[in-house]
């Protein structure tokens, strides 16, 4: 299976799921990683992440089949949580395995850009016990511009 | 049957529910009876999972129609 992409409800430990990746991928000289976990120390108490059912996995894997096209790679992982989590949980997990190691960094950066800004998934913060949600950053989409997409339909 | 309407995000606190259902009919006057600012330019809407224009929409019975504000994963 060349994209393993998912949506997860629960807890996932990241460590295990790289090492299955790289393991499901021996063929691959490079395989990169990106984790993304709630940041703790500046006053976040819980973080948490809504999507839509009937729109975030198909995006998912939609960017999992776009990435798979645009870089020659063995293999993708996107996997992503949603609901609530505390700081120093795993929020995000992205991995890129291919010949060589160019195209599994470019692959995980894009993934994660689109990610952060282009998913469907909507995130709130608490902090001294009240919910704020959170609006994406100017940098977000600066980063998205990156790639020179093409426009949306 | 009705149209059921889903506010995802901020959409939620500003409609103060997360899902309501309401009379099949245009879109124009679904919202009169629902609070302000749910429609802006930055607000996409999904109807049964597609994306769609505000404009001209009207809902028939069993549609979903969802209001979805300016997202931010990762």
């Amino acid at each position: 299976m060349a994209a393993d992409i998912r949506l997860l409800d629960q807890a996932f430990d990241p460590g295990a799921a790289l090492a299955a990746f790289a393991d499901a991928h021996q063929r691959a000289g490079g395989v990169t990683s990106f984790l993304g976990q709630v940041r703790g120390g500046d006053d976040v108490e819980a973080l948490d992440l809504q999507h839509y059912a009937p729109l975030t996995l198909p995006g998912m894997e939609a960017l999992g089949e776009e990435v798979l096209a645009r870089w020659p790679l063995d293999g993708v992982l996107i996997w992503h949580r949603v609901g609530e989590m505390l700081p120093g949980d795993s929020i995000v997990l992205v991995a890129a395995a291919a010949r060589h190691r160019r195209d599994a960094f470019e692959a995980a950066d894009y993934a994660m850009d689109h990610l952060k800004s282009q998913s469907w998934f909507w995130k709130r913060e608490k902090r001294a016990g009240q919910w704020h949600w959170i609006e994406p950053r100017v940098q977000d989409h600066a980063d998205l511009a990156r790639w020179n997409d093409p426009p949306e339909a | 049957m009705s149209v059921r309407l889903v506010f995802l995000g901020r959409l939620a606190d500003v409609a103060g529910v997360s899902a309501k259902e309401v009379a099949p009919g245009p879109l124009t006057d679904l919202l009169r009876g629902l609070p302000a600012g749910l429609l802006s330019p930055r607000v996409k809407l999904a109807l049964n999972g597609m994306l769609v224009q505000a404009e001209g929409l009207v809902l028939d019975s069993g549609d979903e129609l969802a209001f979805l504000p300016p997202v931010s994963g990762g």
